[in-house]
């Protein structure tokens, strides 16, 4: 019953695509619902642009008109303090009106309540929709469903694509290229969204990611001790039989928040064996390269994945990547709500003798 | 209107339970089926209605021994009315309810009720299956005996598994001397742990929680086993995974009383499908993805298991093939993938989907045909499925040449709950008869051509 | 580099002289000014700022200070403006009470300037702001003049004026060819 002819620019075998055209811009973005479907050329013009709006958020009048008269809306169907306040003030230093709406999955008549939130936002006329849903693919379902742009800020345990895309911007400003450098990650996988971006993320920018974390996360057809193949999507990605295997020689240790959640389900017999086991320590640390970067998407649980030693220490970048979210998503919402954003009149190498 | 006599003229008639392949007129008058001529005239005797079938294939008409009908209680999303309909379109003409019904079908009451509605509202038969346990809750145990009196072909409490072994060993036990099989739905739920799809790649990439296979495949050793100590029938109801086919032969070998379906989507439908791109597995998830048409209960398997049911009912090793029909309103499909309820839109396109798999080479006619009809008469242990003199005329004739589109909002189901929309197949029911009255002809349909409901 | 279709309007040398000689107009206007600042528009305009900077420099013996500005997001129009992604700003000390002089490379429909010095006051309020052009090719669609002008060029709508650079393109030529 597999039907033979591929979809428009889809590719049958499903090889993951580490894709290096160098395309900037091309076709008008509507949504950005994952990384994987960015190339590597938009993903570096975004962070370029994310440059631009850093120094902008460092100025004394931290406002522009760009985005002015456009609407966005952030849609969070989850706590998340940090993460909406960077949309909600990434919006407004782009001069966008923003709104907030905490929306409760536990309405009465579950898919109903979520339709029906789109569809009344739809009728006031919206340009993007900042979407955290607990449900993976609540941002692709809305997309069908509404003319505006919208943006992933977190869907259930599948993708946090700015939250990548931020991380990816900090790896870039500290270390550089990332071709060729190791990333290790460890924590959660099979339930972290942070977790899928980045390995995604950082494997089209050609780094090699590793992961180290308990068996009881990861997907039961991987094997700890091996590298994944194509087919899984995540092909090339290291898994470590210990943390001490994945930091070591790192140039990037990321420690993913571990939740209690999983103690609950019995995923780990206690939050205290996962830090000894896999928490990331000053002695752990160590074993990674000069220099390497000590990254964690926040809020961190000190003492259970990262020791507070380490967390505030001199390789922590973890301040960083706080500050470099605003203008990471200013970057996004200006790609995607800027009018007029994909023409590119005399091309962008020869000069912009028509500008002026 | 029993009077009628029809004859069905020139074509392949394929009976398996009387071995016929060829050639061949079936003669019906009075609501039963006459004769099965030796050859073919190419024409009605006098005084007969003619239905010339040159070309097609004639069989008896299919029997689904898994449906729901949602009727009494979920009206919009199916009734008997509109279920038997879409029967009839599908070329069914015995179809069993499932009691997850509300009021569920636990007690006397609520079968007769159903069975005096469907007998005079529904298109074709339909027959009761009760429940194994009052409500469905899986605490005690219905009053088996009082609904095998109502007509029960079988107890089932069908979408809940009956998670309390204890309760499964009496139910098998206490049916053993009513002789009527225990349809109980496998899935451990502990192993399966919320998840919403097939464990796998696509559930990975996805970020969507797995199902394991294991979660059917543990449950279908323990029923096996508890079938072995009491000696009673089991009836698998859609067998998913190659774990479990491997206990299922192991089980038949060595005795043990127990027959197994598979359903239309399980033979042709992988988790692949979740991707929204009809099986194809992109690069990059679009928002085609999250098909909550493809969410069903157990899930989309992988390709590998679905060669293995594939293999196993070509083989006969799963007895049957049921359509496990589980309409469901647009509130319940057009939303999150998580938040969507179980289940697939498949009277309609039960035949046609699985007449690909005899084109693929993957199953001969025949057998598809007789998973259809005389295997699932012999586990209810009817006179029907088969075109033997003085049986009911249910009569179905195939055009397997037709190429059609699916497009579930011409379905006669009240829902359109169906992963198949725009899928173009080949082979399609073209007429279907019951009791000797034509029930559905196609040339009707594309005639009238008219918006359903 | 010219090929067929292109125009050379200025060779190197010509865009030499002008530039010497905007700097003494920029200085003989600004005449008691050691808080000259001189604010190039990303990205040529930058690099012009700087030759003028030097330029001074060797007239004068000061150098005034150079700030790079990216006006993209003050822009009316953004649909014209090229494809390269914003980039970071820089005016060091700001510009509040310090006469500006805003370097471009092409003065066109006057839009990009308009934008520039809109954002410019986010930076603080300039005592007085130029206006200084290697290429002013007309076409005007807001009341925004250049005080310093390298060449006039009269073009037509559908022609494209190139301006090359050294430190971008690897050498300096101001080049007219046919849009597309």
């Amino acid at each position: 019953m597999t039907n033979p002819t591929t979809a428009a620019g889809n590719n049958p075998a499903g090889e993951s695509s580490n894709d290096a055209s160098e395309e900037m811009f091309v076709a008008p973005r509507q949504h950005l619902l994952d990384l994987d479907d960015l190339s590597v050329g938009e993903i570096n013009d975004l962070l370029d642009s994310a440059e631009g709006m850093l120094e902008i958020t460092g100025r004394d009048i931290r406002k522009t008109p760009a985005l002015r008269g456009k609407t966005i809306i952030t849609l969070f169907f989850e706590n998340s303090t940090r993460t909406r306040v960077s949309f909600e003030q990434a919006g407004k230093i782009l001069g966008a009106d923003v709104i907030n709406v905490t929306a409760s999955t536990s309405s009465v008549s579950k898919g109903e309540s979520l339709l029906n939130t789109v569809k009344t936002l739809q009728a006031m006329k919206i340009d993007a929709l900042v979407v955290r849903h607990p449900h993976s693919g609540a941002p692709y379902f809305i997309s069908n469903h509404t003319d505006a742009s919208v943006v992933n800020a977190g869907d259930g345990m599948h993708a946090h694509p700015t939250q990548s895309l931020l991380d990816l911007f900090t790896v870039r400003n500290n270390i550089g290229d990332m071709a060729g450098k190791k990333i290790a990650i460890v924590g959660d996988v099979l339930y972290s969204r942070v977790a899928r971006s980045d390995i995604l993320a950082f494997q089209k920018m050609g780094a090699e990611v590793t992961i180290s974390c308990p068996n009881t996360l990861i997907p039961d057809e991987w094997t700890l001790g091996s590298t994944l193949g194509d087919e899984t999507g995540f092909g090339g990605l290291k898994l470590a039989r210990n943390v001490e295997e994945a930091v070591d020689s790192a140039d990037v240790v990321m420690a993913l928040r571990i939740q209690q959640e999983r103690q609950d389900a019995g995923h780990l017999p206690s939050l205290r064996e996962y830090s000894d086991r896999w928490g990331i320590n000053a002695k752990r640390m160590a074993l990674a390269n000069d220099g390497a970067l000590l990254m964690h998407p926040g809020p961190m649980n000190e003492g259970v994945e990262i020791s507070s030693e380490v967390a505030h220490g001199a390789q922590s970048v973890v301040e960083e990547q706080v500050r470099n979210a605003v203008a990471v998503r200013m970057a996004v919402l200006y790609a995607l709500c800027a009018p007029g954003k994909s023409s590119r009149i005399g091309g962008s190498e020869s000069n912009s003798g028509n500008e002026a | 209107m029993a009077a009628r006599k029809l004859a069905i003229t020139g074509g392949r008639v394929i009976d398996p339970a009387q071995g016929i392949d060829r050639i061949a007129d079936v003669l019906i008058s009075n609501g039963k089926i006459d004769e099965v001529t030796a050859g073919t005239t190419g024409s009605a005797p006098d005084g007969y209605e003619h239905i010339d079938a040159s070309g097609k294939i004639v069989s008896p008409g299919f029997v689904d021994l898994h449906t729901h009908l949602r009727d009494p209680g979920q009206e919009w999303k199916e009734t008997i009315v509109t279920g038997t309909r879409a029967a009839a379109f599908g070329g069914f003409t015995t179809i069993s309810a499932m009691p997850n019904t509300d009021p569920v079908q636990d007690s006397a009451a609520v079968v007769d009720d159903v069975m005096r509605r469907s007998a005079a509202d529904g298109l074709i038969r339909v027959l009761p299956i009760g429940a194994i346990s009052i409500g469905q809750k899986g605490k005690q145990l219905a009053p088996m005996g009082e609904l095998a009196n109502s007509g029960v072909i079988g107890f089932s409490d069908d979408g809940n598994p009956v998670t309390d072994a204890n309760l499964m060993r009496q139910a098998l036990s206490y049916s053993v001397e009513l002789g009527l099989p225990i349809i109980n739905h496998a899935e451990d739920k502990k192993i399966g742990a919320g998840g919403v799809m097939s464990a796998g790649t696509v559930a990975t990439r996805l970020g969507l929680a797995g199902v394991p296979a294991e979660a059917e495949t543990a449950m279908v050793a323990r029923d096996l086993n508890l079938a072995a100590l009491t000696k009673a029938r089991l009836h698998i109801p859609h067998i998913s995974t190659a774990g479990s086919l491997i206990a299922l032969r192991t089980a038949k070998e060595s005795g043990v009383d127990v027959t197994a379906e598979v359903t239309p989507h399980h033979l042709t439908l992988s988790d692949e499908w979740v991707y929204g791109l009809k099986g194809v597995v992109p690069t990059t998830v679009g928002p085609e993805a999250y098909d909550t048409n493809t969410k069903v209960n157990p899930p989309l398997r992988s390709r590998a298991d679905v060669e293995a049911v594939i293999d196993a009912v070509s083989e006969g090793l799963i007895d049957i093939i049921a359509t496990d029909h589980a309409p469901h309103a647009a509130t319940d499909k057009v939303c999150t993938y998580n938040e969507a309820a179980h289940g697939i839109n498949v009277l309609e396109t039960a035949f046609s989907s699985v007449f690909q798999l005899v084109d693929a080479g993957k199953i001969s006619v025949v057998r598809l045909i007789e998973s259809l009809t005389s295997g699932p008469a012999t586990i209810l242990r009817k006179d029907i499925g088969s075109l033997k003199k003085g049986f009911s005329a249910d009569v179905v004739v195939i055009d397997p040449g037709s190429k059609w589109i699916v497009n579930p909002e011409q379905f006669e189901s009240k829902s359109v709950n169906s992963p198949l929309a725009g899928v173009e197949l080949t082979g399609r029911v073209v007429t279907t008869i019951y009791q000797g009255e034509t029930v559905f002809d196609l040339s009707d349909v594309v005639a009238s051509a008219g918006a359903k409901q | 580099m010219t090929n067929e279709m292109e125009r050379v309007l200025l060779t190197q040398d010509d865009i030499r002289r002008a530039m010497t000689r905007i700097s003494h107009e920029i200085l003989e206007q600004n005449r008691a000014s050691s808080d000259l600042v001189l604010v190039g528009l990303q990205t040529r305009g930058v690099h012009i700022a700087k030759r003028l900077a030097d330029s001074i420099e060797r007239i004068e013996g000061f150098r005034p200070i150079v700030g790079t500005l990216d006006p993209r997001l003050w822009r009316d129009d953004p649909e014209v403006a090229s494809g390269q992604p914003l980039m970071p700003s820089d005016i060091p000390e700001g510009v509040g009470g310090k006469p500006v002089v805003i370097v471009d490379d092409v003065l066109y429909t006057g839009r990009t300037i308009r934008a520039a010095m809109e954002a410019l006051l986010d930076f603080g309020r300039a005592s007085r702001i130029q206006l200084a052009v290697l290429v002013d090719r007309g076409h005007r669609e807001l009341p925004i003049r250049p005080d310093f002008t390298g060449k006039n060029i009269p073009t037509a709508r559908g022609e494209r004026v190139q301006v090359r650079i050294t430190e971008i393109d690897g050498d300096d030529a101001v080049v007219l060819g046919r849009e597309g």
